[in-house]
């Protein structure tokens, strides 16, 4: 494999937005952009909770257990989205040999589990009141329990293995032959006629749902996005300082954050 | 939608166990991947001079 | 190009002839595992007719992925593995030459022990039928989606566990469409859909599978 890393061409020849591919110089960026999006987090996630328990209105059907509808929507949507970032930052990694794209990988795996256990676990305590069972054999819930499996063998491996170039690329080949689980998840309630509810929203036809409601969803998922970007940044500023420690701008820093 | 008091609010119209137990388990999540990420931030730091 | 596949093939077949007893352990596994369930869950024979097909689908399916080691740890050792790389023959040939032996050794004795383990269950003719036959297109997608976890996993301590770790989860729908052809087979609806389905996750595994062992080789090798 030669190494035509993106990082030779980046430093001052390549264009503005090429110099950011170096751990290097994306260090500080990441730096800087963390604190915008814990904000912007925070902010979404207050608005999204109000809006959720003080506005949207009870629910005729299900009452207000309906109500775990907004952390277990954005969850479960941030599980499948974040899988698709990871494998794209993987198969980047793989194809351009940007060490930079496989610790961004490595970085954004951990949070995905977490939504992916998130959307598990409050789609089984919103199951019980209003399917009667905390887990069903269901197509869309198996699919979402393999996700985290996968998501579990990519960590596994990644860490498995010492070298970290060669655990990033092994993880790049397992997140690419998994991402074709992710349609099988968004589209499961479509191809077999499963006990999960429908897509109700989607981009072709009106939501079926109250606008409140839909505001509160979109609200909370906004704040989960939000958070995946900044726990993500952080945990790869904490990667490129693990994989950097003998470089030189490493140990010049000293003591910074 | 206002909740008339603090209890009908936690009692979330009988289905508080399965709402506060979402969001909660929720939190907990997210804290516990906090602290794991300021843990793992701070073992990354380079060795501050003496 | 064929001859060397054939040849790869032949040189499979023959190492794991030779060291005959490595194979005859993973169809002797796979029968123990068949037979403790029935201990287990309690003889009860309508019971058993429901259950076999899933039994002995997971059974075949821990069977597979046991002998997977076979397929590179040996040569990697040696260092025959990294002539192969550098081999004039392309090495997707060498991988899907090695894939083929496995399965020669590994799914194709296990498809045709399934009946002889059906019986055991009292399942009916015709579902012993469909059995085999799900086993007979399901297990080569078992020994193609194993060889990309076996070369991902080369090399790594505490190989074997992780290797199911990886491997176990890509090999669910194999399993849930294999044992759910036998079971609608049962209540009659007939396991064609079941069948066609597996048959294209063996069309997508042919192509991706050996394309994704290569890739994990040379990241191995890098």
């Amino acid at each position: 494999m030669k190494a035509t890393t993106l990082e030779a061409h980046a430093d001052g020849r390549g264009n503005a937005l090429l110099r950011f591919a170096a751990p290097q110089a994306f260090f500080p960026l990441a730096g800087k952009m963390i604190p915008w999006f814990a904000a912007l987090a925070v902010v979404f996630a207050v608005g999204g909770l109000y809006v959720s328990f003080f506005v949207a209105p009870t629910d005729f059907q299900q009452g207000e257990s309906y109500r775990v509808i907004f952390i277990h929507v954005p969850a479960a949507w941030m599980s499948m989205f974040l899988y698709v970032v990871m494998a794209a930052w993987a198969a980047f990694g793989l194809i351009l040999n940007t060490r930079l794209s496989g610790m961004m990988a490595s970085a954004i795996a951990p949070t995905g589990a977490l939504f992916t256990f998130i959307a598990l676990w409050t789609g089984a305590l919103w199951g019980k009141p209003t399917w009667g069972t905390w887990w069903v054999w269901d197509a869309r819930l198996t699919s979402e329990l393999i996700l985290l499996f996968l998501y579990l063998g990519f960590i596994a491996l990644t860490t498995a293995i010492d070298d970290p170039r060669r655990a990033e690329r092994a993880g790049a080949v397992l997140a690419i032959v998994g991402v074709i689980n992710v349609p099988i998840i968004y589209f499961s309630v479509k191809w077999w006629n499963t006990l999960h509810q429908g897509a109700s929203v989607s981009l072709t036809k009106a939501p079926s749902m109250a606008a409140t409601m839909l505001a509160g969803m979109f609200l909370m998922a906004l704040a989960a996005w939000m958070y995946s970007f900044a726990a993500a940044l952080w945990r790869v500023r904490s990667i490129i300082l693990e994989r950097e420690r003998d470089a030189l701008w490493v140990r010049e820093r000293g003591g910074g954050a | 939608m206002n909740w008339g008091s603090l209890e009908n609010f936690l009692a979330m119209g009988g289905y508080g166990l399965y709402v506060w137990g979402s969001y909660g388990v929720t939190l907990l999540c997210i804290a516990v991947e906090l602290w794991a990420l300021a843990r793992r931030s701070r073992r990354a730091q380079p060795e501050q001079r003496a | 190009m064929l001859r060397a596949l054939r040849s790869i093939v032949a040189r499979d077949l023959r190492l794991s002839l030779r060291r005959r007893g490595d194979v005859l352990n993973h169809l002797v596994f796979f029968v123990i595992v068949v037979t403790l369930f029935p201990l287990g869950v309690g003889p009860e024979p309508n019971l058993m007719r429901i259950m076999a097909p899933g039994i002995v689908w997971v059974a075949a399916l821990l069977a597979a992925m046991l002998s997977l080691q076979r397929l590179f740890a040996s040569d990697y050792a040696d260092g025959t593995l990294e002539q192969m790389l550098i081999s004039a023959q392309p090495l997707g040939l060498i991988v899907v030459g090695k894939i083929v032996a496995h399965w020669l050794m590994s799914g194709l004795p296990l498809t045709l022990l399934a009946p002889v383990l059906g019986l055991q269950f009292d399942l009916p003719q015709q579902a012993l039928g469909v059995l085999t036959l799900s086993l007979l297109i399901g297990t080569p997608v078992l020994s193609l989606i194993g060889a990309v976890g076996a070369a991902l996993t080369l090399g790594v301590r505490g190989e074997g566990v992780l290797l199911a770790l990886l491997v176990l989860p890509l090999y669910i729908p194999v399993l849930i469409f294999g044992a759910g052809g036998v079971a609608a087979m049962a209540n009659g609806l007939g396991a064609g859909p079941h069948l066609s389905l597996l048959g294209a996750f063996l069309a997508i595994s042919c192509v991706v599978a050996p394309w994704a062992a290569c890739v994990a080789l040379r990241v191995a090798y890098d």
